[in-house]
């Protein structure tokens, strides 16, 4: 499963992140990177780019981009 | 003006006035507190000036001491020092003391948003490795406390080589005191140990440094191996050669994007770090939070855009009309006066029609100018900003840009000047050139009032349907501005500025009510900013087409016209005279105009023209509206011997009556549309050719908009004209 196929309200933990892909760099240095925990928020209209908080912090994010980063869902209970 | 101030204060207050002794560079994440730090720290003692050869403002202040004074720089925020946009590249180089003729800052000042210490840490592992003297000030303290936030100062300082770390509230002003106090010490303090989390870059830095004949800091070394593009890798490899370099770089990052690598370790880092500084508790979700968490659903988030939107579009443009009428009846009433008072001729005119209205063009744009800013302020400083290029950004992407290019586009319906100056925080260069060629073709309001003259003039006030065919043409033709700009950019990123898609990667921060002193003085700033960019071009460009219209003037018609109203004066008396008069007046004035150097450029290029319809007067008026599209109604009411304050009723029935000499109608339907739509997409505006030059630091870009928009004005005019002619 990649970021790109999670829904609003769901909690995951990023396993692994393809960088050699384009414009994948940039989101890491925000802090997308292998082990940290992420909230899906909402997206935009059409589903594209979608919202990302880690850490607190959202960060914008193009659905292109999204499908290089593997993650597992989390329960939300923990 | 400045002298006549500085002499009123009582000189025991100069003496306390102390000069700076040393600089700090306030530096940190974009939307950390800086700049309300900064305005806190230095109140209003700032200026606004220039780094030598570089387009971003220096903002810098000064904090009085008890027996010192601190030079504080305020500088855009960053995430990295990578630095991606124009703004992120002028942070970086301004505190690596990479700019001409600036010395680097004496120390930072690391400015540490509480709420968001994750990214912040980040970056502050990059700002130790510079091994300059540095103080924290953790922000927005009040704000974690009562999103249940806990975080152990002590933890954080544990980790974090010894600088002094200072919690604060900026906007109570709780812990501002303490911090000040530090100020003074932080230059002569040492530099921070080396961050833990990653001793392999410093250690292959050092390596490196130990082998070169004259060593560079250590700082530029890790750059170099860091970003393969910097400045600093060729000198690296000059004195060692490329191999070793190649070889320190396949150590530290195998196959991998260096800063990907870069990213995984310090981020690591971090998180260990947050994990055992920070305490977060259970807090129940605020009415406040839930409300937002609603508006940021996709329909809903998009409604309030564009909701949004039509308030700030309704503001520029309804609450500015009152002003910018007042403005206008000021600049009459004074040129009125003054005319009463001096002599006719040179001097008069030279005051009325080149200073008054120089200085009144300037100033008729405030009003909206004013207003867009004050609300663009307000939404950057809610964090709405960001949300506004997240939610369009699909559509922009449409044509090759990203979200990011909604603001700047969306201001130059008022002005493509600050428009243009608002791409600096685009983080893709070839985005950032298509929006900068892009913004000039939106309506900005100097189209408005040529606009309004021939419409009025020339288009039935009839209604289609439920609309306005007044309504619909003006309505056309933003949508000419809007389409002729949108495929502009479309086409260039298409050929010229190829390139792959622009990253979109962005914080969205939350949302925050904006402060009132942060908006006021960053509303100032601006519209310094505005007044001397645009401010001098639009007044200088008034006085030379003053000069154009004034010169060489003929004596003989001052003659003629004397001689006219002496003999009206012996056969007409009252009111009748006084018409008489005025008209006589009128029509000599109309006859210089004539032969002016552009009266004699309208008839020069006629030939030009004429295929558009136009004859020389018309062609005149355009020439005079290239370096500045405003003054071509003032052109035209001088031109068609109305005066050029006249009532609009009695130019427009002047235009419609116009005639060739063979005495053909010259404002027919298809030429008025093909005029309409050469001013909708001409660039006639010297100060958006002026800032365009500054802002991409070159003459080929302003060159070819010019060029570019001229040719497009031209054709469509001459198609329309030409089709609409035979029809
Ligand atoms: N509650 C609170 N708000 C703050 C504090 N510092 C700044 N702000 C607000 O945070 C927003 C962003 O601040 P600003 O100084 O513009 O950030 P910059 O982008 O880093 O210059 C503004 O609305 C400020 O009023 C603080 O310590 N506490």
């Amino acid at each position: 499963m990649t970021l790109r196929e999670m829904q609003a309200g769901q909690k995951a933990r990023i396993e692994k992140v393809d960088a050699s892909q384009p414009g994948v760099v940039r989101l890491m240095v925000l802090g997308l990177i292998e082990g940290a925990e992420v909230l899906f928020g909402n997206a935009a209209i059409g589903g594209d780019p979608l919202e990302v908080s880690v850490f607190g912090s959202a960060i914008s994010i193009r659905k292109q981009q999204a499908g290089n980063f593997r993650v597992t869902p989390i329960d939300s209970n923990d | 003006m400045t002298d006549h101030c500085a002499a009123r204060v009582p000189v025991e207050k100069i003496k306390f006035r102390r000069r700076a002794s040393a600089t700090l560079a306030i530096i940190g994440n974009p939307n950390s507190g800086k700049s309300t730090l900064f305005n806190r720290l230095t109140g209003l003692r700032q200026t606004t000036g220039n780094y030598p050869g570089v387009t971003v403002e220096k903002h810098a202040g000064t904090v009085q001491l008890e027996s010192t004074a601190i030079e504080l720089v305020d500088l855009p925020g960053i995430y990295c020092l990578g630095g991606y946009s124009a703004d992120e590249r002028i942070a970086v180089d301004v505190i690596l003391g990479r700019i001409a003729d600036t010395p680097a800052p004496g120390g930072l000042l690391v400015v540490l948003d509480a709420t968001h210490l994750y990214q912040g840490l980040y970056l502050l592992q990059q700002l130790m490795e510079m091994q300059v003297p540095m103080i924290v000030a953790l922000t927005m303290t009040d704000v974690a406390t009562a999103n249940g936030i806990d975080i152990s100062i002590d933890v954080l300082k544990k980790h974090l080589g010894g600088i002094p770390i200072f919690p604060v509230a900026t906007t109570t002003g709780r812990g501002l005191d303490a911090l000040k106090a530090a100020l003074a010490g932080v230059v002569d303090s040492p530099p921070p140990q080396m961050p833990e989390s990653w001793p392999e870059l410093s250690q292959a830095a050092d390596r490196l440094i130990e082998q070169m004949d004259t060593p560079v800091p250590r700082i530029d070394v890790i750059q170099a191996l860091l970003h393969p593009d910097s400045v600093h890798l060729e000198i690296l490899e000059q004195q060692l050669g490329k191999p070793r370099i190649a070889e320190a770089r396949f150590t530290l990052f195998a196959d991998e994007p260096p800063q990907a690598v870069e990213a995984r370790r310090r981020y690591r880092w971090v998180r260990d770090v947050l994990g055992e500084a920070l305490q977060q508790a259970p807090i129940l979700e605020r009415f406040e939070a839930k409300a937002l968490r609603w508006l940021n659903l996709p329909w809903p988030a998009t409604l309030l855009f564009f909701t949004v939107m039509a308030l700030v579009f309704q503001a520029v443009f309804s609450w500015a009309t009152p002003l910018m009428d007042g403005i206008d009846a000021l600049a009459v009433g004074l040129s009125g006066w003054v005319s009463a008072h001096l002599p006719a001729g040179m001097v008069s005119s030279f005051i009325t029609d080149g200073v008054i209205a120089g200085v009144g063009s300037v100033l008729v744009f405030l009003p909206q100018i004013l207003i867009l800013f004050l609300f663009i302020i307000i939404l950057e400083d809610s964090g709405y900003l960001a949300r506004a290029a997240f939610l369009m950004d699909r559509v922009m992407r449409s044509v090759g840009l990203s979200g990011q290019s909604v603001i700047p586009m969306l201001s130059s319906f008022a002005c493509a000047v600050p428009a243009i100056m608002a791409t600096r925080v685009i983080s893709d260069r070839r985005a950032r050139i298509a929006t900068i060629l892009a913004a000039p073709f939106m309506t900005c309001s100097a189209r408005l009032p040529i606009y309004a003259l021939l419409i009025a003039a020339f288009v039935p006030d009839e209604s289609v349907g439920w609309m306005n065919l007044q309504g619909l043409v003006l309505l056309g033709l933003y949508m000419l501005g809007i389409l002729g700009g949108l495929t502009t950019a479309w086409m260039l990123k298409r050929t010229a500025l190829r390139g792959p898609k622009p990253d979109f990667a962005l914080a969205l921060p939350e949302f925050r009510w904006p402060n009132l002193q942060t908006v006021l003085i960053k509303l100032m700033d601006r519209i310094y900013i505005f007044l001397r960019r645009a401010g001098t071009v639009i007044f200088t460009v008034a006085i030379i087409v003053w000069a154009l219209a004034f010169f060489p003037r003929a004596s003989a018609i001052q003659t003629d016209m004397q001689t006219a109203i002496v003999q009206a004066e012996s056969t007409l008396s009252g009111e009748s005279l006084q018409q008489q008069i005025f008209q006589i007046e009128n029509e000599a004035a109309a006859a210089q105009l004539s032969q002016s150097f552009l009266g004699r450029a309208g008839r020069f290029v006629e030939p030009v023209f004429s295929p558009l319809g136009w004859d020389w007067r018309v062609s005149a008026a355009v020439i005079a509206g290239f370096p500045a599209r405003g003054v071509v109604v003032a052109v035209m009411g001088t031109i068609y011997a109305v005066g050029e304050k006249a009532e609009e009723a009695s130019l427009v029935s002047k235009l419609r009556s116009a005639t060739w000499p063979d005495g053909r109608l010259v404002f027919t339907l298809p030429m008025v549309l093909g005029l309409l739509l050469f001013y909708a997409w001409c660039l006639q505006c010297t100060a958006t050719l002026a800032v365009i030059r500054r802002e991409t630091n070159s003459w080929r870009w302003p060159i070819f908009a010019w060029t570019y928009m001229t040719v497009l004005g031209y054709t469509g005019a001459l198609l329309i004209y030409q089709i609409g002619s035979r029809l």
